[in-house]
């Protein structure tokens, strides 16, 4: 079947993003050290831009049309999850300009790397074919695997690269090996007919319990999901803090919209087959994730640990299932990436070459030496906390009343009953912030870019929180077409 | 014809053998080895039920995952050398600078 002018436009913004990456990596030989945020500057312009065409084609009506012989959807769904890999791209570029510079690891590469894992996320958004999931993870996966050891020198962030590499391709075995039991077992890849072959009766098939548990498994690790979550604090605490933040946030929204599209979708008759398996990552990364981070010291593991409790109330929504259950799932995505790279761009705007801004002991008595600074961290960890009016709680609220009316109050119950033990480590560092003495010199990084990315932040986060609802409205529009 | 269940048994000893290799061997060089050996049993999964169906996807499936599996271990390689370089280990249980 020959290419035609619809395939091409619906990927157009992941050509803009691929093609551009690309071209980068030549324009950059010509650009002198020390000048390289140059490069930032142009992938800010190009995420820009992918914007722009994604905004047009979604706004065109040209949504909605499967490409590629059924290997790529340009639907709403998948223009909700790249509106927020965009955000997500640009915030972390903008952070990281001070931060490459003072870990003397400048190089036009990085802000490459990120396009490109930019472009594997967004074709897993996109994908309806286990194939072209499969290739987006993998292209979204090996850049961030270069970047978490990007710090050449720095032993550590080694450490974290080889750790995380090691694992992630082993997830990645596991996963194709359930991809392939899959297609064995319904004879095909595509999600629409993997969901036709099981209700004609492939759902009683032997081997789909062990299909659904590898797919679980693979799935599971890139959102940090207990039992597959043990990487993750230590890469998070190895990794550069921009590279910590965008993983934190943008594999694991990516994560969710392929966990969304092949459960709820190509997945979605065997659901008796994978709603306990299902229950019970979700339950175990929110009493894992948040009973651990009680006992953190370092700031980037406590956060690891709550990114990990976050990824199980994200999963809540999943099981909750519906129109409801998946606006939910993506309206808390959205909601997380503010708020998580809120509270890392606190932490880069605290990294200067006498404190780390690492250790949750760096923030004592912060509210005495700069207000304002410590008033956004306040903001962001309300959010986390899911305290109203901050976007976390009414993100966190969705989540939970889809849950309800689903009918699984039991799981609801545990949610709610783990997010007040969450509340008391968030809680914690504003004590310390608002309750007691400085020690020694504060000294602040001072960068514009960092600066911008607070105020958006904050903003964001609260102007959510207040009003949630065309957002969410829009978020339900775009569940429609899954 | 031989029986497509022979084909699943050989993948699925290929896929533990890496498995357990990955699991239990601490040299990071024969971690990589085992994760390949995991990717080949699943080539041999999808070549063998493509053949099975008589459906081009699983093939198109192998050639991709090949592609991806030599990139996987170019990325991994070149993680390990900057380790290298740096502390020269070789052995997963000596990475432990990272805990909490």
């Amino acid at each position: 079947m020959p290419i035609g002018l619809n395939d091409i436009i619906a990927i157009l913004p992941e050509i803009i993003v691929s093609l551009s990456a690309c071209v980068l990596l030549i324009v950059d030989l010509f650009i002198p050290k020390g000048k390289k945020f140059f490069i930032g500057g142009i992938a800010i312009l190009t995420v820009m831009v992918a914007a722009f065409v994604s905004f047009y084609i979604a706004g065109a009506g040209l949504t909605g049309m499967t490409v590629f012989s059924g290997m790529f959807a340009a639907d709403g769904f998948g223009f909700f999850f790249k509106g927020i890999f965009f955000v997500i791209a640009i915030l972390v570029i903008l952070l990281s300009l001070s931060y490459v510079d003072t870990e003397g690891i400048e190089n036009g590469e990085y802000y490459i790397f990120i396009l490109f894992s930019l472009a594997g996320m967004m074709v897993m958004a996109s994908g309806v074919d286990l194939l072209s999931i499969y290739l987006g993870l993998e292209l979204m996966s090996l850049p961030v695997y270069i970047l978490t050891g990007y710090a050449k020198l720095n032993k550590r962030s080694n450490e974290a690269a080889m750790k995380y590499v090691v694992l992630g391709a082993f997830s990645s075995g596991i996963l194709l090996f359930g991809i392939s039991l899959i297609y064995g077992i319904t004879g095909t890849t595509e999600l629409t007919g993997i969901a036709t072959a099981l209700s004609a009766g492939g759902a009683e098939h032997g081997a789909l319990i062990i299909a659904v548990v590898m797919l679980v498994a693979g799935f599971g690790f890139k959102i940090a999901g207990v039992p597959f979550h043990m990487w993750s604090p230590d890469v998070y605490e190895g990794a550069p803090t921009p590279i910590t933040a965008f993983m934190s946030v943008g594999p694991k929204a990516a994560a969710f919209a392929v966990i969304l599209r092949v459960f709820l979708d190509g997945l979605a008759p065997a659901y008796d087959t994978w709603y306990l398996i299902l229950s019970i990552v979700a339950v175990g990364s929110m009493v894992v994730g948040n009973i651990v981070a009680i006992a953190q010291t370092n700031l980037k593991r406590m956060l690891a640990y709550s990114s990990i409790g976050h990824a199980g109330y994200a999963l809540l929504g999943v099981i909750a299932g519906g129109e409801e259950g998946v606006a939910s799932v993506m309206y808390y995505m959205l909601v997380y990436a503010f708020m998580n790279l809120g509270i890392f761009a606190v932490m880069l705007y605290m990294r200067t070459t006498k404190r780390s801004g690492e250790l949750i002991s760096d923030y004592t008595g912060l509210a005495k030496k700069n207000a304002p600074l410590a008033f956004v961290m306040l903001l962001f960890l309300f959010s986390l906390a899911g305290i109203p009016p901050t976007a976390g709680f009414i993100g966190k609220f969705y989540v939970f009343m889809a849950l309800i009316h689903a009918g699984h109050i039991y799981l609801a119950v545990i949610g709610i009953l783990l997010s007040a033990v969450a509340a008391y480590y968030y809680i914690r560092i504003i004590m310390l912030m608002y309750m007691k003495e400085p020690e020694g010199e504060f000294e602040f990084v001072r960068s514009r870019p960092i600066l911008y990315v607070l105020t958006l932040t904050a903003v964001v986060v609260i102007i959510l929180g207040i009003f949630p609802g065309d957002l969410l409205s829009l978020a339900q529009s775009a569940a429609v077409f899954l | 014809m031989i029986p497509v269940t022979w084909f699943i048994v050989l993948s699925v000893v290929l896929f533990m053998i890496g498995v357990a290799g990955v699991l239990l061997r601490r040299n990071l060089i024969i971690m990589l080895m085992s994760v390949e050996l995991m990717l080949n049993a699943v080539n041999i999964n999808f070549a063998a039920f493509a053949y099975y169906l008589q459906d081009l996807r699983g093939q198109v499936f192998v050639v991709f995952t090949i592609t991806l599996a030599a990139a996987e271990v170019a990325v991994a390689l070149g993680i390990l050398i900057a380790l290298v370089k740096n502390r020269s280990v070789t052995n997963a249980d000596e990475l432990d600078s990272l805990k909490g």
